[in-house]
């Protein structure tokens, strides 16, 4: 199994945000939240503030640092929460077949029809803002394209000979799925996990922007960012560094999964889409 | 030809009409009731009796499945309602905005295809070199990119240092106010196109007729003009379309960023004024922006290539 610069790239990346947001605690100068100091404010990047200081005077690396923390959870609970449904329903729906495949494929197309930041957004509305309805927001709207691969994966996996002597052993279909198809199809998942992490950490991001999601004074990229719009003039470096933070983590996800498709999947290699 | 164009523009009333319902159902779960939402900003109490007014007035005593069958009969005169905050009819607010965001996803597509189909046809036509490497960062980085961080950086840099260009708003429509809200809007679509293109072209070039065409002693450019270039051509229409189908629910946060006064902000609005009726209409009207563009693309495709009709 070779490495590609791809997987190397953003596996390093991944581990440094990890790193980052596991180590929060040890690594920040400051509090996120308390140390507020307005004698402090807007002040640029120096020895003491590495990324300089926002409106509150609050130190701008201390709050990436925690605001990795809000990210990786979000990409994490919201990818494992797509995944479970999507490989469930794709899994069962190639496996079972008839009416119960006819229902999952119109529940994914409608999925599909719906753009999944507008419908997190709909979601959002109603269950108000918060990481709670972040993460069920998130983690619902998101599970169409692992449902369909899940679906043809099994579909072709379904009519090999080692599944077919699993049912003639007498192995029911939840052990068959569990236990023959899962392992096997847990390639192309993974790949779109980890896609989809970094389309949750962008979501999160736009979202807290958009004053739906983390709310102040909590250290979320996003709402970092918000706060950054009106004070971009007189100190753009409460822009440039937690953009910069999303946009690191992001590449590091996006990396990791094109990277992981190379190494499961070495077809797809020139089939980019 | 036309059984099948007949077929595939059927198959949207099904989804829309799951869609509606799905809709429907997510709002009518909201605890509480829209009339005491509409007064709950946390500082004053609600009046029990305007409350009550409003409650009546909208209709919201009434039972769910009451409503519901109101809400489609409605949607099937294509009224959408009526707005809680500005008692206007809803399809009216999205008429007015509609066009302004379909200005941008326009603009931002243009944007995006002039630069992303030449570069990712160069990039194909000589993988492994620098231009292709460049791209492919470019492209992976693109996709990365926060599209609303990259709007402040640039609102930063061509409006506010170098005041060049308005920072944000629709001002008189002119192309000016149009530049960097496009720009921002069109760079992931910039990125997934030049990756498509780039795919596309590439798998052209391994097929079986350019070899055929380079052997009969085409010239290079003869083989890329009439056999890579109209072959790769429908993968990449097809994307553009889709890309342009996506993109108005992708516009919500730009519009928003640069006061883009499109459908995209009056979702926003809406959303943080509790505005249901108009949350409901503009999440369906973008929904059926999306699945129309998708039916033409399909048209289209069994337009070009009359194998598709038969699947």
């Amino acid at each position: 199994m070779k490495f590609g610069f791809n997987f190397i790239l953003g596996a390093t990346l991944t581990t440094l945000v990890i790193l980052g947001g596991l180590l929060a605690p040890w690594l920040a100068n400051f509090d996120p939240v308390f140390d507020a100091d307005l004698m402090n404010a807007e002040l640029p990047p120096d020895w003491t503030f590495w990324f300089g200081t926002d409106a509150q005077g609050r130190d701008v690396y201390s709050r990436i640092l925690y605001g990795a923390q809000i990210s990786l959870t979000v990409g994490i609970v919201s990818q494992v929460i797509n995944t479970f449904i999507g490989v469930a329903l794709g899994m069962s729906a190639a496996y079972w077949g008839g009416w119960w495949d006819d229902l999952v494929n119109g529940l994914t197309n409608v999925m599909l029809a719906i753009p999944s930041l507008i419908f997190a957004l709909a979601v959002m509305a109603v269950l108000g803002p918060g990481l709670a309805s972040l993460l069920i927001a998130l983690g619902l709207t998101n599970w169409s394209w692992t449902c369909r691969i899940a679906r043809s994966s099994t579909l072709s996996l379904k009519t090999l000979g080692y599944v077919q002597a699993a049912q003639t052993l007498g192995y029911g279909d939840v052990r068959i799925m569990f236990t023959q198809i899962l392992p096997n199809i847990m390639g192309p998942v993974l790949v779109m996990a980890t896609l989809g992490m970094g389309s949750a950490v962008l979501s999160e991001a736009a979202l807290s922007f958009l004053g739906l999601g983390i709310q102040p004074p909590f250290p979320s990229w996003g709402s970092m960012l918000t706060d950054a719009r009106q004070l971009i003039q007189l100190a753009p470096w409460t822009a440039i560094f937690p953009g910069l933070a999303i946009f690191l983590a992001v590449l590091g996800f996006n990396l990791l999964g094109d990277g992981l498709r190379d190494i499961l999947d070495p077809h797809m290699r020139t089939r980019l889409s | 030809m036309l059984r099948f164009i007949i077929r595939r523009v059927l198959q949207i009333i099904p989804t829309i009409m799951v869609v509606a319902l799905l809709i429907f159902v997510i709002f009518s779960v909201v605890p509480g009731t829209f009339a005491s939402s509409l007064f709950s900003d946390g500082k004053t109490a609600a009046d029990p009796e305007l409350v009550a007014r409003i409650t009546e007035q909208f209709g919201l005593d009434k039972p769910v499945h009451v409503r519901f069958v109101s809400y489609v009969t409605d949607l099937a005169r294509l009224d959408l309602g009526t707005s809680f905050r500005t008692r206007r009819p809803v399809l009216e607010l999205i008429n007015e905005r509609m066009w302004t965001s379909l200005r941008l996803a326009t603009a931002a597509m243009i944007f995006a295809i002039v630069i992303a189909v030449p570069l990712g046809f160069l990039a194909a036509l000589r993988p492994g070199s620098i231009l292709d490497t460049v791209t492919m960062v470019g492209a992976v980085s693109g996709l990365s990119l926060p599209q609303f961080w990259l709007g402040l950086l640039l609102m930063y840099l061509f409006a506010l240092k170098l005041n060049l260009l308005p920072s944000f708003g629709y001002g008189d429509g002119s192309f000016k106010h149009l530049i960097l809200p496009a720009v921002t809007l069109g760079v992931t679509p910039l990125a997934l196109l030049a990756r498509t293109t780039r795919a596309g072209v590439l798998d052209v070039l391994n097929a079986d007729f350019v070899r055929t065409a380079h052997s009969k002693g085409l010239s290079e450019t003869q083989v890329v003009r009439w056999h890579v270039a109209r072959n790769a051509l429908v993968l990449i229409i097809t994307t553009i379309a889709l890309l342009l189908g996506s993109l108005i629910g992708q516009a919500v946060v730009i519009e928003k960023l640069f006061a883009w006064p499109g459908i995209g902000s009056l979702l926003v609005d809406s959303v943080s004024m509790r505005d249901i009726p108009v949350v409901q209409g503009t999440i369906l009207v973008i929904v059926m922006w999306f699945l129309v563009i998708n039916t033409v693309v399909d048209v289209i495709y069994a337009l070009i290539d009359p194998r598709i009709k038969q699947v």
